[in-house]
């Protein structure tokens, strides 16, 4: 190939780099090729010093959760093809197009509406994307919150969209854990472009009064923005049907594997008016008919909104995302079902109510803090038992649990508070261990 | 046209799953209950009726065997890079070993939570640490945050970082404008734009295709946050002028963020950070191996000077000499852009990828994909109706290059889209064209990375050839085309009509009243 282009050294094709921007030093790496064989054996070695699921209980949440995963999850997102795809059209790429609009059919469903983009990076990234389409549908520059919101994925719409807007914090009930719609009422204004809310939030209380929420932002012609935690669906009212303009989530639950946190896949669902497609610069896939009569295609919705053609001018950029988890979401719900997916989301309420229950037995513990209907999370308070949740936490893992995350930084008011997630894979056993852990490490 | 007519698209004219789904089929049961647990909690939900879900969620109802049916079938309807000839440039289409895979997915990596005690995850600590530092060699940067989730997250991280740095400095209010050029990744302007600043786009001159550096220092000012550029451009120029700029925006108080999301050709030949840049960025699902997933998830993470590395998001992953640790304590970050740490399935196989190649295989990564792409142009510049603009003053590029179709759509009336439909028909992945504007006239952007073949190079410039020649003795048939992909021509009309277009089954059935379907 060399000869065939007039040169007998590689190095002359660097010539359009000078050589005063060169690099000619080491850069000390490991220095030589090494076989599949030995780098497998050094990066296993390595990674044996984890703890996985197969070797410790663990009963942590907060905006990653541990669910049971159909080997067939798996065997799809392994398949060579969805795994080396990229940017084709469906002329080439028909399959992955399809995969994904049936995800995006399938969230629709959950969240009860007609629209949902293209899967994004994270919850929180997605969240933040819905407050530009808020403020941008609505043409107002701030947006409400309860406080109760966790403070990592505030910091993460802010991230997003803080140039456009600002964030007002609302009261949320400290009974109920529950957004303080007389403070909302307080706070809410003519500048007001959104009330963001989650549900159930993040310290675990499904949100009961969602649609009088809904209700005092529209009153105001604000948009009422809903996140949500998609199993929990199985069993709440789906957020279209309390008057959501644009919902947001996190798909991780639907299939995919913790990974470290490092497999998540954010969603977007909207209201399908012209309004709100116009608002977004992330991709929007339709499905078509094509010249053959019963096939189906897909192509993009107006791609000149993306950052691909607006460039700068984009409501905002977009790029490459989460779409191997989108479809892997998708033979999650399709192997589910309806009933299926009902039946998880009533396992899941039921075992969390089990170890509240058993967990408010213990002397001196307050479990869960907030009286409100609670769905997988819930919180543990330690204050009257003298014992940090650190200490708590340490006596847990010696006993292999990993028990709740710690509150105390983000929710100093909440004193020494946990919390805890427990899903359809923990056993009657795997709670009680749990329950008799924390009575062993609160007394000791 | 003689030894690629046999290939056909896989075309099982597969129902959206909705259609094959039946009530009461049902694949997988759920774990369940256990009686003791009702017993002690009763079956009610406890749930307001209010909030309480009236009617279950219309899911697909299907067994396991038709789902696997289904998806298979779908992922055969999708060319990736195992399939076939794809060398989409910009995009940088190596083929992912497969041992990256077999790491990533044991439960040791793929089954632990980002919220465990730090003890329990020491191994992937370690990772993300040597990753880190190894970033730090390849790019002659100081220090990186594997946070961002893709490429255009990266620049919003960077542009963030920008805006910190000049805060710092109270100029904040100040320095609004970021600068970039026309043949950068549009996500530096993009991206840009999100984080807050007014963008201005400098195009290149006649005769290089690189912007004038008398245009750059027209538009550099006091207002100048950062200078933010791709190098080597889209077009696979590299504009060997980079380190003047870096000057003249210092000079002017600014900083510069070099994007580096596609460094295949860079690989121990040039350290960005060596040339001067501040800040910078790496595509993992680019130039180390991580594969694209469809479109995602990537991973980028962000490289940075010492004078910037305070501004970096929180947690860095870091090494007391006896324990790696995720370090909150900064309070000079801009906080955080995506949740908890990063793509950690494409970190593990980048470090795996990294490990097997060493600094020689990296080197001659480099080497090869820009052997490669020079033996492509070569080739391909024999074809007629295709140039390589800029090839006057220099014919060489590094990873990929940026050719032009104009003079063909001038003689024939066939343009880069009809090709691209074509091409397909013979087994070979649609080319990059260019993002918007088109700068080139119907621009054509291939990039055979090192893992692609002299054979697969040839057979792709022959398939351009014959197609081409096509154009000239039988236009009809590109402008039909593609014949021989998976569906016939699509109506593109939902594409920009609201009252039509569906993105979700539901919404389809409502708006086109197929009253019989589910």
């Amino acid at each position: 190939m060399l000869s065939e282009l007039g040169f007998n050294d590689v190095e002359q094709l660097f010539k359009v780099i000078p050589e005063r921007l060169r690099f000619k030093g080491s850069l000390g790496l490991p220095a030589r090729p090494m076989s599949e064989f030995e780098v497998r054996r050094r990066v296993e070695a390595t990674l044996s010093k984890n703890k996985s699921r197969l070797e410790m209980r663990s009963f942590v949440g907060a905006g990653c959760w541990q669910h049971w995963i159909p080997a067939a999850c798996d065997e799809i997102n392994a398949r060579s093809e969805f795994l080396t795809a990229y940017a084709g059209d469906a002329y080439s790429d028909l399959g992955r197009y399809q995969a994904i609009f049936e995800f995006q059919s399938m969230i629709g469903e959950l969240v009860d509406m007609d629209a949902v983009m293209f899967p994004l990076y994270d919850w929180p990234t997605a969240s933040g994307d819905a407050i530009r389409m808020a403020v941008t549908v609505t043409g107002r520059k701030e947006v409400l919150y309860p406080k109760s919101l966790s403070p990592e994925r505030l910091a993460i719409m802010k991230s997003l969209s803080g140039s456009i807007t600002s964030f007002r914090p609302v009261e949320y009930d400290r009974v109920t854990g529950q957004i303080d719609i007389k403070n909302l009422k307080h706070n809410i204004s003519d500048r007001t472009a959104a009330v963001y809310l989650e549900n159930p939030n993040y310290l675990g209380p499904i949100e009961s009064e969602a649609e009088e929420v809904g209700k005092v932002a529209h009153d105001r012609g604000a948009l009422f923005v809903v996140g949500t935690e998609p199993i929990s669906l199985g069993v709440i009212t789906p957020p279209g049907e309390y008057g959501a303009d644009i919902v947001t989530g996190e798909g991780q639950p639907l299939g995919i594997h913790p990974f470290y946190g490092g497999a998540l896949v954010g969603f977007i669902a909207f209201r399908d008016e012209e309004r709100f497609a116009i608002a977004t610069g992330h991709r929007l896939v339709t499905i078509t008919e094509t010249e053959c009569e019963g096939q189906w295609g897909f192509t993009q919705i107006l791609p000149e909104r993306t950052m691909y053609a607006a460039r700068d001018k984009s409501v905002t950029f977009t790029g490459t995302a989460t779409a191997l988890w989108a479809i892997t979401a998708a033979v999650y719900l399709s192997l589910l079902g309806p009933e299926g997916f009902r039946e998880l989301a009533t396992t899941i309420i039921q075992k969390a109510r089990y170890a509240m229950t058993k967990l408010a037995e213990i002397p001196n513990i307050k479990t869960p803090i907030f009286q409100s209907p609670h769905f997988e999370e819930f919180t543990i308070n330690f204050d009257a038992t003298k014992k940090t949740t650190g200490k708590v936490n340490k006596f847990l893992l010696e006993r292999g649990i990993q028990g709740g995350k710690s509150l105390e930084n983000e929710f100093p008011e909440l004193g020494n508070t946990a919390l805890c997630c427990v899903t359809e894979v923990h056993t009657k056993s795997d709670i009680d261990d749990l329950v008799q852990g924390i009575e062993e490490a609160v007394s000791t | 046209m003689t030894t690629a007519t046999e290939y056909h698209a896989v075309s099982w004219n597969e129902p959206i799953i909705y259609e094959l789904s039946r009530k009461g089929r049902r694949a997988s049961i759920t774990l369940g209950v256990e009686s003791e647990i009702q017993t002690e909690v009763g079956t009610e939900l406890q749930i307001p009726v209010q909030m309480r879900r009236k009617k279950a969620p219309n899911l697909p109802e299907l067994s396991e065997p038709q789902v696997i049916r289904h998806y298979l079938r779908l992922s055969q309807q999708t060319f990736g890079v195992d399939s076939g000839i794809h060398i989409h440039g910009t995009c940088t289409m190596k083929y992912n070993p497969k041992i990256n895979e077999a790491i990533a997915r044991s439960p040791k990596a793929a089954d632990i939570h980002p919220l465990q005690s730090e003890e329990t995850v020491q191994g992937t600590l370690e990772i993300m640490f040597q990753l880190k530092r190894w970033l730090c060699q390849i790019s002659g940067m100081d220090d990186f945050s594997l946070q961002p989730r893709g490429g255009a997250h990266a620049v919003l991280t960077n542009a963030l970082m920008v805006r910190a740095y000049h805060n710092s400095n109270g100029e904040g209010d100040q320095r609004n404008e970021v600068i970039t050029t026309i043949h950068s990744h549009p996500c530096n302007g993009g991206s840009a734009a999100v984080a807050g600043f007014k963008v201005i786009t400098l195009y290149p001159d006649q005769d290089t295709g690189c912007p004038d550096i008398e245009a750059l220092k027209a538009a550099a000012s006091k207002n100048t946050a950062a200078l933010m550029v791709t190098d080597p451009y889209d077009t696979g120029v590299f504009d060997a002028k980079i380190d003047e700029y870096i000057k003249m925006i210092h000079e002017v108080g600014g900083l510069v963020a070099v994007d580096q999301a596609n460094a295949n050709s860079l690989l121990g030949k040039l350290r960005i950070g060596d040339v001067g840049a501040d800040l910078c960025h790496f595509n993992l699902h680019k130039t180390f191996s991580a594969p694209h997933g469809s479109t995602g998830p990537g991973s980028a993470p962000v490289g940075v000077k010492a004078h910037l590395a305070r501004f970096l998001p929180v947690p860095t992953v870091e090494f007391d000499g006896s324990k790696y640790y995720l370090d909150y304590n900064r309070p000079e970050s801009i906080g955080k852009v995506g949740q908890f740490f990063g793509v950690v399935p494409n970190i593990l196989k980048a470090y795996t990828w990294i490990m097997s190649m060493g600094e020689e295989g990296l080197r001659e990564t480099s080497e090869i994909a820009v052997l490669n792409n020079n033996y492509l142009i070569k080739k391909l510049s024999e074809v007629k109706g295709v140039t390589l603009p800029w090839a006057e003053n220099q014919p060489l590029r590094l990873q990929e290059a940026r050719f032009s179709l104009g003079k063909l759509k001038e003689e024939t009336g066939i343009g880069v889209n009809d090709l691209n439909h074509r091409i397909i028909d013979f087994g070979i992945q649609d080319s990059e064209t260019s993002h918007e504007p088109w700068f080139i006239p119907e621009p054509l952007t291939p990039e055979p990375p090192e893992s692609t073949s002299m054979e697969d190079i040839d057979t792709f410039v022959r398939t351009i050839d014959a197609v081409c020649k096509e154009a000239y003795s039988n236009p009809e048939i590109v402008r039909s085309a593609p014949h021989r992909a998976s569906i016939a021509k699509m109506d593109l009309t939902p594409s920009s009509d609201p009252s039509k277009w569906a993105m979700t089954w539901r919404a389809y059935v409502s708006k086109h009243h197929h009253s019989e379907m589910v």
